[in-house]
């Protein structure tokens, strides 16, 4: 490489409006200078804004993420690295990490949502882990319903539809799993839908990478795509919120090749089995900026980087704009020297362009030159560790709705003149094909999710699981579960509380397959953190994860913060989704969600202690049932109890190990009545079953309530007297045997009382094809 | 007896194939890299799913050129046994190695999903150990899997008993409801005139264990190992 030049970088003239251009306050530019002793050149500015942006220095959300748990024994890597690494067994580790391509996914649907899918999956190859399944949190305003909008309605179809088939035409092409996740729709995410994307990876335990820069002297090697103008500030508009025009940032939104993708990890884990990689990391958010100072700063060293070498798609780029481009699949490694060429070869054989750009230098700076010119020379540490940190007013926080029902809602309930029952069999049918609870055949039918053959269980199940090919030592295969989950509703009414729930569904999911849930993911997704108020759902969803992973044990090990959820002044909801994952010893013993076959018993587990009724009427407020039905949103979500939870997830887990069960479902979205519903449908099999209600309340509470900690378990008649000990030995649960399933009758009592008498076939139709319908519904403008 | 499984750029589902015949058939089983012209010996073939070159220009259009697929194209003119599943059947397409085209799905979307097909001759080494009318479960994944051929062509597979497979019901009739990609008269699978070559859209890779949800599809690999078998030394 080059001398060090003695002349620094050239100054650029310092404006107010260059400043706001980059989203640099005046406080923050005082400690530029302070940290470079001298006024910055242009590239330099733009490489703090994009390194000081909230999207790559968490600096609202860092001091309140340090409260979550973060170690257990199997955690191998916790947060800080590409992706968090738990321990497996036999020999195994999983990398794996959700993260959030909001902001692009709402400018340009379907490049925003590719691009989030093969962010994620670099993370995950980045550490030589294999991607091996991927899920998707989507969240989408109204795509159905009177009164709204016809040009919205069009307006979030598009958003639907492109999404959906930018998450397939990645993952597809590359050759990922992909296991479903969530699809839900509510008119907070209209003008900000969420695409959160989750990746998990196998490696094997002893071939882990890490992006750390070492050795002095050894080359520095840019793999894959070329660089173009793409993306340029995009991290910086991942940090504001969006206002008219923000269309026009389209420009900024990335464009993704998984083509290339798929050669960069063929090349990447090839080339990391020489032996002659030291170190690795992907281009993400602020691309070259990023990965440059990071593993510079993570070894304590420097990089020297000269851009004339970098392989360029556009002629005439600045040293500016290449820095800050985020041009997708690329990758930079640091090799031993004397071995490159090895390197070289490999990516050699894949067609990609791979060239040494750079060297590893003692100081712990980022130096760039162009032409040969020193363009930024900076302090590692200032761009990373050294990021301003904001410790930003939160405020208090207050109920945002009214805790009682009104009294419209309690008449349509007959809640005075309880001889006055509704047909609740019409109310199912409403639910069942309402947007958040109805199949999403239609999205997951779109993505490839048997690839590379472990899909033991894919979209539409409690949780997707997968077996892992070499494992078991010639005994049963090994199996992993995963599942995401998140409630901004509920998040909305009680930020603790919700973020609670999710954490709690998304393991409960886990458990239902007989795993134990042993990790978790997190993306938080929240307004504009500048508000008190927002800030003060941050820290409180931040408190509710903490005492939910504790208690459940998974501690996370990574995760995104997705801030500035804002358009023209208007909120999401607050929306942490959490991604649990689980490890099944046999799977072959793995239970699915589905009722199998007619003539078992149909049990109810959940916690001994009810709440109170004027707790109970709080509760169904916050429940879809009083969103679709009612039209109203009003309380609390419903009261939970993590050491009750704990113990219900250690139960299942022995009760599947112990082959007692047929299948289990977690009761959620829609209530009991719901669930059993939704039991039916795979291999429409009916139930007969009768629950019990010792409260005076309207027949809707014992279909309709959501209460959390709930499963319907099936499993042979004979088997009822093993389930009962077995759950008997912890503390907190009751076992309540409800029926059985039938040829095709759903039917469901209260008390003495038949409530709802339907068929499978009806109630499957309505389920199965409302999606579709809304989505193919001629929106006339 | 050896089994090659060609790897192109972008293929991804060779693992997935190379993992049936080593681990399930217990046959061995090798990598074939799309720019070398050598066979190394195999004695079938085996075209795996994905999307070879990205599927830029059309699917499989650019995977024909390749140098592999020259002695591909010679190996099955000297009766190899070669098969295609999903890209590697749009590959043998566009290589000539097969009547016909895979077009977009009817409903212009990829889909992944399991499907019944209806074995239509046992008259082939890829179908000797399946009853002609034998419904298997296999699952498909693809965004082109619409089969098209002209008239002439079509009476002329249909003729010579060339229609390997068609989507069914689960008890095997053939409707237009079981056809999930618009594909002519049902067309799930075809051999050439030789027998000894059979492209398929649906994945028996994907269904060659219990575990995955149906093992019907492993019917076919054990065929080829029988065929091989009873053909040793060729």
């Amino acid at each position: 490489m080059k001398p060090v030049a003695a002349v620094a970088p050239e100054p650029t003239t310092v404006t107010p409006e260059l400043l706001a251009q980059h989203s640099i306050t005046a406080e923050e530019y005082a400690r530029i200078e302070e940290a470079l002793g001298r006024t910055p050149s242009l590239t330099e500015l733009g490489i703090y804004s994009v390194m000081w942006s909230e999207h790559c220095s968490y600096k609202s959300s860092r001091v309140h993420l340090k409260r979550l748990p973060t170690k257990s024994d199997r955690v191998v890597q916790g947060p800080g690295e590409n992706a968090g690494i738990i321990d497996v067994g036999d020999g195994w580790a999983c990398a794996f990490k959700i993260e959030s391509h909001n902001h692009p996914s709402y400018i340009e649907p379907f490049q925003g949502a590719t691009t989030g899918v093969g962010g994620i999956l670099r993370d995950i190859f980045t550490m030589n882990a294999r991607p091996f399944a991927v899920m998707d949190s989507l969240r989408f305003g109204p795509i159905a319903g009177e009164g709204i909008p016809q040009e919205l309605l069009h307006k979030n179809h598009t958003i639907v539809e492109g999404v959906v088939s930018g998450v397939a035409s990645y993952g597809n092409c590359f050759g990922v799993p992909n296991l479903g996740g969530e699809t839900k729709f509510e008119e907070c995410y209209s003008g900000n839908p969420l695409v959160n994307a989750f990746a998990l990876g196998l490696v094997r335990r002893d071939e882990i990478f890490y992006a750390k820069a070492t050795g002095i002297g050894n080359p520095v090697i840019y793999v894959g795509a070329k660089t173009g103008r793409d993306g340029i500030h995009g991290a910086t508009m991942a940090s504001e919120e969006f206002k008219e025009g923000s269309e026009q940032k389209r420009p900024n939104v990335q464009v993704g090749d998984p083509f290339m993708e798929k050669l960069l990890l063929e090349g990447c884990i090839e080339a990391m089995a020489t032996g002659a990689v030291l170190g690795i990391q992907d281009m993400g958010a602020a691309g070259l900026t990023c990965s440059t100072c990071e593993m510079g700063a993570r070894g304590g060293v420097g990089l020297d980087v000269e851009l004339d070498l970098v392989p360029q798609r556009e002629t005439g780029m600045s040293a500016y704009e290449t820095m800050l481009s985020e041009s997708q699949e690329r990758m930079l490694l640091v090799a031993e020297k004397g071995r490159e060429n090895e390197v070289l070869e490999v990516f050699k054989k894949w067609g990609l362009d791979a060239v040494i750009v750079g060297t590893v230098i003692a100081e712990p700076r980022l130096r760039i030159r162009h032409h040969g010119v020193l363009v930024a020379d900076i302090p590692n540490q200032s761009l990373t560790d050294d990021a301003p940190l904001y410790h930003r007013p939160v405020g208090e926080w207050k109920a945002p709705v009214q805790m009682e029902p009104t009294r419209s809602a309690l008449d349509k309930l007959g809640y005075e003149d309880r001889v006055q029952q509704r047909n609740y069999a019409d109310d199912l049918r409403l639910l069942l094909g309402a947007e958040n609870i109805c199949s999403k055949r239609w999205v997951h039918e779109q993505y490839d999710s048997m690839v590379q053959t472990n899909t033991v269980q894919g979209p539409g199940c409690e949780a997707g699981v997968m077996r892992i090919k070499d494992s078991g030592n010639g005994g049963p295969q090994r199996g992993l579960a995963m599942a995401l989950d998140g409630n901004g509703r509920w998040c909305y009414l009680d930020p603790k509380l919700g973020a609670e729930h999710a954490v709690a569904e998304a393991a409960r999911k886990v458990a239902c397959t007989g795993a134990t849930p042993v990790a978790a993911t997190n993306c938080l997704n929240f307004g504009n953190p500048e508000k008190p108020e927002i800030m003060a759902q941050l820290s409180a969803a931040i408190d509710g994860i903490a005492e939910a992973c504790i208690a459940l044990g998974t501690p996370v090990t990574g995760g995104n913060v997705s801030l500035y959820n804002e358009t023209r002044g208007e909120g999401i909801y607050p929306t942490p989704v959490l991604g649990i994952v689980g490890i099944i010893d046999d799977v072959t013993t793995a239970l699915p969600s589905a009722f199998q076959a007619p003539g078992h018993a149909v049990l109810l587990i959940s916690p001994e202690k009810i709440g109170t009724i004027e707790e109970r009427l709080r509760e169904f407020g916050s429940s879809e049932y009083a969103k679709q039905v009612l039209g109203e949103l009003w309380g609390v979500p419903p009261s939970l109890d993590l050491a009750v939870e704990a113990s219900l997830q250690k139960a299942l887990s022995q009760l599947a190990a112990a082959k007692l069960l047929h299948s289990a479902r977690d009761i959620s979205d829609g209530g009991i009545a719901v669930a059993l519903a939704e039991g039916c449908f795979e291999h429409n099999v009916g139930v007969s079953v009768k629950l019990l209600e010792g409260a005076d309340l309207p027949h809707a509470w014992p279909l309709f309530q959501e209460s959390a900690s709930q499963v319907i378990v099936t499993c042979d008649e004979s088997a009822v007297g093993k389930v009962r000990a077995l759950v008997a030995a912890f503390d907190g649960l009751r076992v309540d045997h409800l029926g059985e399933t039938v040829a095709d009758q759903f039917e469901i009592a209260v008390n003495r009382h038949p409530v709802i008498r339907d068929n499978v076939t009806g109630l499957k139709n309505r389920w199965a094809h409302a999606l579709e319908g809304a989505l193919r519904e001629v929106v006339t403008a | 007896m050896k089994f090659g499984v060609l790897v192109f750029p972008g293929s991804n589902c060779d693992h997935d194939t190379f993992n049936v015949v080593a681990e399930i058939a217990h046959q061995p089983v090798t990598f074939l890299w799309h720019d070398s012209p050598s066979l190394e010996n195999c004695d079938a073939i085996l075209v795996p799913g994905g999307f070879a070159y990205g599927d830029y220009l059309r699917t499989g259009a650019l995977a024909r050129f390749s140098p592999v697929m020259q002695s591909v194209r010679k190996f099955a003119d000297d009766g190899g046994l070669v098969l295609g599943i999903c890209n590697g059947f749009q590959i043998l397409c566009e290589a000539g190695l097969l009547p016909g085209a895979l077009m977009r799905n009817a409903g212009l979307k990829y889909i992944c999903k399991q499907v019944h097909i209806r074995t239509e001759t046992a008259d082939s080494p890829f179908t000797s150990t399946l009853r002609k009318g034998q419904v298997l479960q296999v699952p498909i994944g693809h965004m082109d899997g619409n089969y098209f051929c002209d008239q002439s062509t079509l009476d002329t597979l249909q003729r010579n008993d060339r229609v390997a497979f068609r989507y069914s019901t689960p008890t095997g009739e053939i409707t237009p409801e079981a056809n999930p990609n618009g594909s002519l008269s049902n067309i799930a699978g075809i051999l050439n005139e030789g027998r000894n070559v059979l492209g398929m859209m649906p994945h028996p890779d994907r269904s060659s264990e219990r575990i995955l949800g149906s093992a019907d599809g492993f019917a076919i690999f054990a065929s080829m190992v029988a065929a091989l078998t009873g053909a040793a030394g060729r």
